[in-house]
């Protein structure tokens, strides 16, 4: 799960790390009101998914209350369409109004997992206010890499070393020390994959503030963070992913293709996604109803499918273990029998009670080839394809 | 000879909720041989008057010599799980679990180290061995026939879609394995492809990969070097996009190793067979072998 920057700064601020002072609103109004509470210039930030927002548009800086209200008229109610958004962008329900800070120094910092080591690693450069991949590309000697222990944590001498290797005024190492532990802290006991905070500045009178932040959560991990998963912000998302999420369905939506895929298990469900890439077309989405699923569960899958106006054929693919191809098949015909679907199905059924699930989905009014694995079906794909054309 | 598993193999389970315990059923009728199940409550029962009960897992091996362990345990009590089979000196643990904290697995990953147990998953079907009727986890039993192609993959139902398309061109397994789709998990690529290439049983490997992380180039470089068998390889997320979770933990490619054209080309270069299509992984293993 992804934060927005206002609520990672809470985070942050939670655990005693210095952040700018300021509010998040949804009001043109309100932003003016909080610009007045600000001395001196501020900045409004556009709270999206996304990172790219000052390169779009969506950080500005403001120098009057009016200005304030102006920037937050402007910015809020958009969509906003960054590099990392596709073309669709997100929408601005809030902006983050908060004052602007004296910059002498930017550094870079971020704790996430390395997956091949199985161990949290923190990266630090004093090359902060540049995305890390340019620092890595421009200047790696300039990435200090500090790899932590699951069992013992981030060791006081290595707090120390990451401290020391940043340039810091004297001063400030030892109330570095303590901002890097704590933010160290928030990572572990919050269960986060990634907590990034770029630029976290020196200011001109020496204080140490982070002002920028990114913060992801282990969903897996959200049972245990019952005021975590309260910050989910579902108008991020994309609109059939959110109907997929609500029915706990793995599905994420892809651009380009035509052929929407309807199959059990993660793997096999990339695979599928391949299989139409080699008939000569792409996959709409990717979809894994998982191992137990209900007979809701699928009609509710088998909609978001058909209802994906970029989807043009279904290609089913079921390898059933645990899941029962029999329920797959009366969920598919009732979803299709509601909405009286005319989408092409190209169907292979395996495994548990799949003989079952054939023949009631031959025996409905949908429109059913059944063919018995998948290089099969990539054929049949490949003809209808080139039949529509 | 299988790998991992087969006639000395005494099974221990742990987690016989409603999937655990129907799972269970499954792999006794396949004829897995289960010692012991373990449950806090139900000491002096028995699991289908068939498998005793003790309330933990220590005293489960001491009493029946159980070497191996299952767990089906929720993911929230997982980790823990994981940690009393090590503590208990279970020296294969095989953990089904879906969806453990990844902060819970890296303490595991970490504990792991220095002790003797080796861990299969999470996240994964299991394994199975058809000669020696062994099965340890969710892979169906009646899709597998006994025989000399071993199997890796790091994903349950594209591994019985593997083995069916083997099966159909009539080649059997020695061991089917899932190492699971979690990015931090037990054993590796390398260290079944290693222990296939011991195994005087396999002919023949099939390796299923698919996008995230770089273990299929670990198993590249290892292939290059240590492995004289014929090897199959097929990687799943050919036509992912970068940054977007395709259902496994693990399956999301983050940076350029983890894209499957990537994985690709370490293969093919180390020297394995690669399909074109996950529709042909049984006809190229015909190709190879005929």
């Amino acid at each position: 799960m992804n934060l927005h920057e206002y609520q990672a700064k809470k985070l942050l601020a939670d655990y005693g790390v210095p952040i700018p002072k300021g509010k998040v609103t949804s009001s043109p109004e309100e932003a003016e009101i909080i610009k007045k509470e600000i001395s001196g210039k501020a900045i409004i930030k556009a709270q999206i998914h996304s990172g790219g927002r000052g390169k779009s548009g969506g950080v500005k800086l403001i120098s009057s209350s009016e200005d304030a209200y102006d920037s937050a008229k402007t910015i809020l109610g958009s969509n906003l369409i960054t590099y990392q958004t596709g073309p669709k962008g997100l929408p601005v329900n809030n902006v983050l109004v908060e004052e602007a800070t004296n910059i002498d120094k930017e550094i870079y910092l971020s704790v996430f997992i390395d997956n091949d080591l199985g161990v949290p690693i923190v990266i630090t450069s004093t090359q902060g206010g540049v995305e890390i991949e340019e620092i890595a590309k421009n200047s790696p000697e300039k990435i200090f890499k500090t790899i932590c222990s699951p069992l013992v944590g981030l060791s006081p001498y290595k707090l120390r070393d990451i401290s020391m290797s940043l340039s810091i005024p004297p001063s400030e190492i030892s109330h570095m020390e303590k901002i890097m532990g704590s933010i160290y802290k928030l990572f572990i006991e919050k269960d986060c994959t990634l907590i990034e905070i770029n630029p976290l500045v020196i200011t001109s009178d020496n204080k140490i503030v982070a002002v920028d932040a990114k913060i992801n959560i282990d969903d897996d991990a959200l049972f245990r963070h019952p005021d975590l998963q309260e910050l989910n912000d579902p108008t991020q998302q994309e609109v059939l992913e959110k109907r997929a999420s609500d029915f706990d369905l793995s599905y994420v939506k892809l651009e380009g293709g035509k052929i929407g895929c309807m199959v059990n298990g993660a793997g096999l469900a990339m695979a599928t996604m391949d299989i139409t890439k080699w008939a000569g077309e792409n996959p709409a989405n990717f979809l894994d109803i998982g191992g137990s699923a209900s007979e809701k569960k699928i009609k509710e899958a088998f909609k978001i499918i058909d209802d994906d106006p970029d989807v043009e054929i279904i290609l089913v693919n079921l390898f059933a273990g645990i899941a029962r191809a029999d329920v797959v098949a009366n969920g598919i015909v009732k979803a299709g029998k509601e909405t009286q679907s005319t989408t092409p199905i190209v169907v292979t059924m395996r495994g548990t009670n799949s003989e079952q699930g054939l023949s009631i989905l031959k025996n409905s009014e949908l429109d059913i080839t059944s063919v018995e694995d998948l290089a099969s079906a990539a054929k049949i794909l490949k003809n209808k394809l080139s039949n529509t054309e | 000879m299988s790998i991992l598993v087969g006639n000395d193999t005494k099974l221990l389970v742990q987690g016989l909720g409603r999937d655990g315990s129907f799972q269970t059923s499954r792999m006794l009728d396949y004829g897995t041989n289960i010692v012991a199940a373990v449950h806090p409550r139900r000491q002096g029962l028995y699991f289908e008057e068939k498998v005793p009960y003790f309330s933990s897992v220590t005293e489960a091996v001491d009493r029946t010599g159980a070497n191996t362990g299952i767990i089906f345990v929720p993911a929230p009590f997982a980790m823990d799980a994981i940690i009393e089979q090590i503590d208990a000196g279970i020296d294969l643990i095989i953990c089904i679990t879906e969806g453990i904290p990844i902060h819970d697995m890296i303490k595991v990953k970490a504990y792991l180290k220095g002790t003797d147990s080796k861990l299969i998953g999470p996240n994964c079907p299991g394994i199975i061995t058809p000669k020696s009727r062994t099965k340890i986890g969710i892979i169906p039993g009646n899709i597998v026939r006994p025989g000399n192609i071993g199997v890796v993959s790091r994903s349950g139902t594209l591994t019985y879609e593997a083995i069916a398309q083997l099966v159909k061109n009539g080649y059997g397994q020695s061991t089917c394995i899932g190492i699971g789709g979690d990015p931090i998990h037990g054993i590796s690529f390398t260290d079944t492809l290693k222990l296939f290439e011991q195994d005087e049983e396999t002919k023949a490997i099939v390796l299923i990969g698919e996008i995230g992380g770089s273990k299929e180039q670990e198993a590249a470089a290892f292939i290059k070097s240590n492995v004289s068998k014929p090897v199959v390889a097929a990687i799943a997320g050919q036509t992912a996009p970068p940054g977007k979770r395709m259902g496994h933990a693990g399956a999301i490619v983050t940076g350029k190793l983890g894209l499957a054209s990537e994985k690709n080309k370490a293969l093919e270069n180390a020297g394995a067979h690669l399909v074109e299509s996950p529709a042909y992984i049984g006809e190229k293993i015909k190709q190879i072998l005929s």
